[in-house]
């Protein structure tokens, strides 16, 4: 569904993503994980068009969409939820789900898909008028999520879900996330600092370190492999 | 249903205006003139609001626009040499004023492009430094009047068509604030790349916003030099842009009705208070400090904070 070859980002002089390749199969969940800095974040930003690609190709369902318009991406399917989840602080709950949809015109599907943004943060329905800043971290995260939803996207792109959120509630965050991969279909391409929850439900695993892949494999394995288990799984 | 109601709104006021506008011969000549700079500061500060406030780039250059609609339909009714009273004129107005708004939204869509890259105060002064341009290129140019102004504009506006656009003109924002495209407005002013990742096209909606705003500040001016029938470049300066901006800002940047009632009342207050008339500049000014440092959503409306327009990014774009 997703290849990605070669791929390199930099900020001015610094590259922060050199030369990755990776795959993403549809109906699947994959994650990017690696320490701080790694370039997990560039990397989903790259693949969304809000960074430019120096050089290398970005291909989504046989479609090149390397340094498309973001607006235009989406509206080939991927969608990022993104890194401190970015709220429209101004705009309450409901609007912000409707921005979600600012690029589908079927009024009774969106409504529908807001219903079911509901039924899965049944939170976010209590303050569904509130405006978006005035939510908790752990309600905020959720309409990010629920943001991602209305856009129907295959794949969906989700930077860090469990950024600043009390270990129960991330549990539950994570349990959505199969939930929207398996009752919607969508692809999943989760980024997390919490590697072993993120392998715990994901089906396939890349691990990233200054830039480069340094391992790949099924999540299993990687949360086997002794490395890993150092590294990102907090063993000695 | 909503929709129908201010579909219903609109109307009721249309034929308001054309009720009043028939006993307009009963109203003194003076306070006929506020009623009419009323209106014309309405369309002016609803019409920055969309750029200020809905869209969230700092514009200080509204006279500018306001200018090129002046003078671009008055060269088209002072050519024709357009009587007031025939149906005809009516109607030649109405393509002037036209040409007016379409001409200062070209310029808009000049201004518009710049804004993409630019932010708060750096935007600011661009668009300051634009309606600067505009005033000494008019002050240049032989055939507009250069400095002496350019007289004999047909008395053509009238309450009637002030208050119709300023109807029309509110109609349009309000249905555009509740409609899933206008939001993309608002979600662009609380976080551009979010928006971004959401679909929405930060850049093509900035200019929208530009040209939009600039199109009816054209019409507005247009209104104008066809209500006082002389105009000169110095009606248009940075004093006139910063009015509006100050109307804006009171009445709290996003607000419809907020910027509607402090057009309203900086329309009136300094036409109440003649004798310090000479420091209306300095308590605009100081108005405007004691707005962001007391209430910086502004007086009236649930606007938004001010400040934020000047803090510094540090997102990448
Ligand atoms: N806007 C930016 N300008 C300059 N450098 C940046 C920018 N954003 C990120 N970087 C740098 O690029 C590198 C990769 O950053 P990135 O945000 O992709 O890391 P990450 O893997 O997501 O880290 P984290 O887990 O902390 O979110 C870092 O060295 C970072 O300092
Ligand atoms: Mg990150």
């Amino acid at each position: 569904m997703l290849v990605i070859e070669n791929l390199r980002i930099c900020y001015g002089a610094i590259a922060a993503v050199r030369g990755i390749s990776l795959k993403v199969e549809s109906g699947r969940i994959v994650t990017l994980i690696g320490a701080n800095g790694a370039g997990k974040s560039t990397t989903l930003r790259g693949i969304c068009g809000l960074v430019k690609a120096v050089t290398g190709k970005i291909m989504f369902e046989e479609n090149d969409i390397t340094n498309l318009p973001p607006h235009k991406i989406v509206a080939a399917g991927v969608v990022m939820a993104p890194e401190g989840r970015m709220i429209f602080a101004n705009l309450s709950t409901r609007e912000n789900l409707e921005m979600g949809a600012y690029l589908r015109k079927d009024k009774k599907e969106i409504n529908r898909d807001i219903d079911y943004v509901f039924t899965i943060f049944p939170k976010l329905k209590e303050r569904i008028n509130q405006p978006g800043g005035k939510l908790s971290g752990g309600e905020q995260q959720m309409l990010a999520i629920g943001r991602a939803i209305l856009a129907r996207p295959k794949l969906m792109l989700l930077d860090e879900p469990s950024l600043g959120i009390a270990p129960i509630l991330v549990k539950t965050i994570f349990r959505k996330i199969v939930d929207i991969n398996k009752e919607l279909g969508t692809t999943i391409l989760l980024v997390e600092q919490n590697a072993h929850l993120a392998l715990s439900i994901a089906d396939y695993a890349y691990v990233l370190e200054t830039g480069e892949l340094c391992l790949e494999g099924k999540a299993a394995d990687i949360a086997g492999n002794q490395q890993v288990r150092k590294a990102y799984l907090g063993e000695s | 249903m909503r929709r129908h109601l201010s579909k219903i709104c609109l109307l009721v006021s249309l034929i308001l205006c054309a009720v009043v506008s028939l006993l307009q011969g009963y109203i003194g000549a003076y306070y006929f003139q506020i009623i009419i700079y009323i209106g014309i500061n309405t369309i002016l500060a609803s019409s920055l609001n969309l750029i200020n406030g809905f869209a969230g780039q700092f514009s200080l250059g509204h006279a500018g626009f306001m200018a090129i609609g002046a003078y671009t339909s008055s060269i088209i009714t002072a050519t024709l040499h357009l009587q007031p009273g025939s149906p005809i004129s009516h109607l030649i107005f109405t393509g002037a004023l036209l040409a007016g708004g379409l001409m200062a939204s070209l310029f808009g869509l000049l201004v518009g492009i710049p804004s993409l890259r630019l932010k708060g105060d750096y935007l600011a002064i661009t668009t300051l430094g634009f309606g600067e341009i505009i005033r000494v290129l008019i002050q240049n140019m032989d055939f507009l009047g250069a400095a002496r102004g350019f007289s004999g504009v047909p008395k053509l506006a009238n309450f009637f068509w002030v208050y119709a656009i300023a109807a029309i003109l509110i109609f349009f924002l309000y249905n555009l604030i509740n409609s899933t495209y206008g939001k993309g407005f608002l979600a662009v002013r609380d976080d551009e790349i979010a928006a971004e990742a959401t679909g929405i096209s930060a850049t093509r909606l900035k200019v929208v916003a530009f040209v939009t705003g600039a199109f009816f500040a054209g019409i507005a001016g247009g209104l104008y030099a066809h209500f006082v029938t002389y105009i000169n470049p110095s009606q248009f300066g940075f004093l006139r842009s910063f009015e509006i901006v100050v109307m804006v800002v009171v009445g709290g940047m996003g607000s419809i009705p907020g910027v509607i009632l402090a057009a309203i009342l900086l329309t009136v207050l300094p036409e109440a208070l003649r004798a310090i008339a000479q420091y209306r500049m300095v308590i605009y000014a100081m108005l405007l400090i004691i707005i962001m440092l007391v209430r910086p959503q502004g007086l009236f409306g649930a606007g938004i904070n001010i400040k934020r327009y000047f803090k510094k990014s540090t997102e990448p774009v």
